[in-house]
């Protein structure tokens, strides 16, 4: 019962800050309750989301994704370079990128599983790949203006209120959906627990270590790459310095949704209220008008200390014998 | 001293072909002249540009042989940067100001240091939190804008000369004689790389851990600082934005090539310093050549490829059976 209570608790507390600060924000401003701005909230971040969702399967597998802004970055360009500049249709491209985020998540992981390499050198290693690659593409920002891209825009689910939930919010909740069913009512989702709480154990115990690796990585990357494919439909353009620094607000979301850094502890919905909390105070501060939005950045640093301080003593409570270092 | 020199020659030849490219791109390279007291060449300019990834290494790389990172000096330069000044268009002199900085970069260190060793964080989540909320903090001191100053004595820190070298070369060299000498003549380098190796048994061995993890993050602090002050002298302004941005990396790069373990247990200051060395004279390089710029990131990536797959324990055996064969075929 008790380890129930550690893991859920760091996800229930992400919930009740999210409550309150969401409260108070009505309270100063009656209009944050309206639909319209809990669908921009979710449209805003849609991008964001998405690669939460990769990046706690990465980190729940006891590593760390920071490639991800960059492969965003360069699947945007790709897109307008084969859109405005090879002609292809939209879905076509699509695709195109999708298969190549996910093999090039497939090297990540083998790299590291294979070099036995910290995660966190080969993705940024993968970082510069992909960043590098997508400058070599274009150093400009190339709008898209195929017809598809309007008609997907023009798609959208009216909810009542009228506020507008676009394609791209409804892309992100359904990769929501889609992450925590995998990572909780599937085997390979308790791979990537096993793997997240001792890599050596999980060995031992006959899971394969290196498809488990391998897939985290290909999923984390497919994710970037859908961001990618959102954020291209969001702006309708492609520029290689799209999401530079991203992957640290992706990381401080999975972390403020009460997953730990450390692995094998954690869950997919905590991370949508990660984002969903960075996202609102975003929204405050536009609303507020009179604040610089660095105060952004100060907020989720302060948030980062003050979650990642309670799951110590969650951990530490919990736990008496706990591992250490 | 000679276990140095083995470790070093792969580097330094890494260092000598960087150079010779150089010199095919742009045939005077090599050359130094000497212009109202102050020395001038390729080589020259390679060590001033450097200076900042050169310091950043310095403090990086005990940080890393105590298997931490320390992901926040960028952050920490631009507050050191933006301490500076605001200091001096506060009416300080500027040895206050470069004070205050280093000041700053002291206590953001301390602050790392802490969260590292009484809070039990992982180093990565304790400066990710700096890191992202340096940059807030930089910008709030500047109030958003890129705060110029017009103090001679503050920008001087970039562009004063002394022994007919730049001073940010001499800041930076000094900078890694006197790490060097503290860890190296002294038993705190065993100390670092001890705790790097096993905290429990350095712990019973009597090492005052504690102290150690601390001092690495303050003194990368430090380090930090000073860079700072260099980039903010150079603009003769602190911009909160963009002064040290993605230096971090640059850093860990630097220490990496110097063939400091990620695995914490094995440093050296020199070899870092050639690490950020070899780094610049790629980026110079490939700058003078007329290359897309775009090109550097994909060669540092090719470079940590490389340096990563010598490194990794699969290749070990390989390596080593190759090495072992060379020296045979040798003495034979």
């Amino acid at each position: 019962m008790m380890r129930i209570n550690a893991r859920t608790l760091p996800m229930l507390a992400t919930l009740g800050v999210f409550v309150l600060l969401y409260a108070l924000c009505a309270v100063q401003y009656p209009a944050m309750l309206s639909s319209r701005v809990i669908a921009n909230l979710l449209t805003d971040n849609a991008f964001l989301g998405v690669l939460a969702v990769g990046m706690t399967f990465v980190i729940l597998s006891g590593g760390i994704d920071l490639s991800v802004g960059a492969v965003m970055g360069f699947t945007t360009v790709a897109l307008a370079v084969m859109i405005e500049g090879a002609g292809l249709h939209p879905l076509v491209s699509f695709t195109i990128v999708l298969v190549g985020g996910a093999l090039f998540g497939c090297g990540v992981g083998a790299a590291i599983h294979w070099l036995k390499a910290p995660p966190f050198i080969v993705t940024l290693t993968a970082m510069f790949l992909a960043r590098g690659a997508a400058l070599l593409l274009s150093t400009d920002s190339i709008p898209v203006r195929h017809e598809f891209y309007q008609t997907l825009s023009g798609l959208s689910l009216t909810l009542p209120g009228g506020g507008r939930l676009g394609l791209i919010a409804l892309l992100m909740l359904l990769a929501f959906v889609a992450g925590g069913v995998l990572l909780h009512f599937t085997r390979v989702g308790l791979k990537i627990y096993a793997l997240g709480g001792n890599a050596r154990f999980a060995g031992l115990m006959g899971i394969d270590t290196a498809r488990t690796t391998i897939l985290v990585y290909g999923v984390s990357s497919t994710m970037a790459a859908l961001a990618g494919i959102i954020f291209s439909l969001y702006t309708r353009s492609g520029y290689a310095l799209t999401g530079v620094g991203v992957e640290l607000d992706a990381i401080a979301a999975v972390v403020i949704g009460g997953t730990l850094l450390s692995g094998g502890v954690g869950g997919m919905a905590g991370s949508l209220i990660g984002v969903l909390i960075q996202g609102l105070i975003l929204t405050w501060i536009t609303f507020d008008g009179s604040l610089s939005s660095w105060w952004t950045k100060i907020a989720i640093g302060m948030l980062l200390f003050i979650f990642i301080g309670l799951q110590r003593l969650i951990l530490q409570f919990s736990a008496p014998t706990g591992r250490t270092g | 001293m000679s276990g140095w020199f083995m470790a070093a020659r792969s580097r330094l030849v890494l260092l000598a072909l960087v150079l010779l490219a150089n010199v095919l791109v742009a045939p005077g390279f090599l050359e130094l002249r000497l212009v109202d007291g102050r020395l001038f060449g390729g080589i020259i300019d390679i060590l001033n540009r450097g200076a900042p990834v050169m310091l950043l290494a310095v403090g990086m790389a005990p940080v890393i042989a105590t298997r931490g990172i320390d992901l926040s000096v960028g952050a920490v330069m631009a507050i050191a940067g933006a301490v500076a000044a605001a200091s001096v268009n506060a009416g300080h002199t500027w040895p206050v100001a470069v004070l205050a900085a280093l000041g700053t970069g002291l206590a953001c260190g301390l602050w790392n240091g802490v969260l590292v060793t009484i809070f039990r964080m992982q180093p990565i989540v304790a400066t990710l939190i700096l890191m992202v909320a340096g940059r807030g903090i930089a910008q709030m001191i500047t109030q958003g804008r890129v705060l110029t100053f017009t103090d001679d004595g503050l920008a001087g820190v970039s562009s004063a000369t002394l022994l007919g070298l730049p001073l940010p070369v001499l800041i930076a060299l000094a900078a890694a004689i006197i790490t060097g000498l503290l860890v190296r003549a002294t038993a705190l380098g065993l100390f670092v790389e001890a705790v790097g190796t096993s905290p429990r048994a350095a712990r019973l061995a009597g090492v005052p851990t504690p102290g150690i993890l601390i001092g690495v993050y303050v003194w990368s602090g430090l380090m930090a600082a000073l860079a700072g002050l260099i980039a903010a002298a150079d603009i003769r302004g602190a911009d909160a934005n963009n002064a040290g941005l993605w230096l971090e990396l640059d850093a860990i790069l630097a220490v990496v090539i110097g063939g400091t373990s990620l695995y914490g247990g094995r440093f050296s200051i020199g070899l870092s310093v050639l690490g950020a060395i070899i780094l610049q004279g790629m980026r110079t390089c490939i700058l003078r050549s007329g290359l897309p710029p775009e090109l550097n990131l994909l060669l540092m990536a090719l470079v940590i490829a490389l340096v990563l797959v010598v490194q990794s324990p699969a290749c070990q055996p390989a390596l080593s059976h190759l090495t072992a064969r060379l020296t045979k075929r040798r003495a034979a």
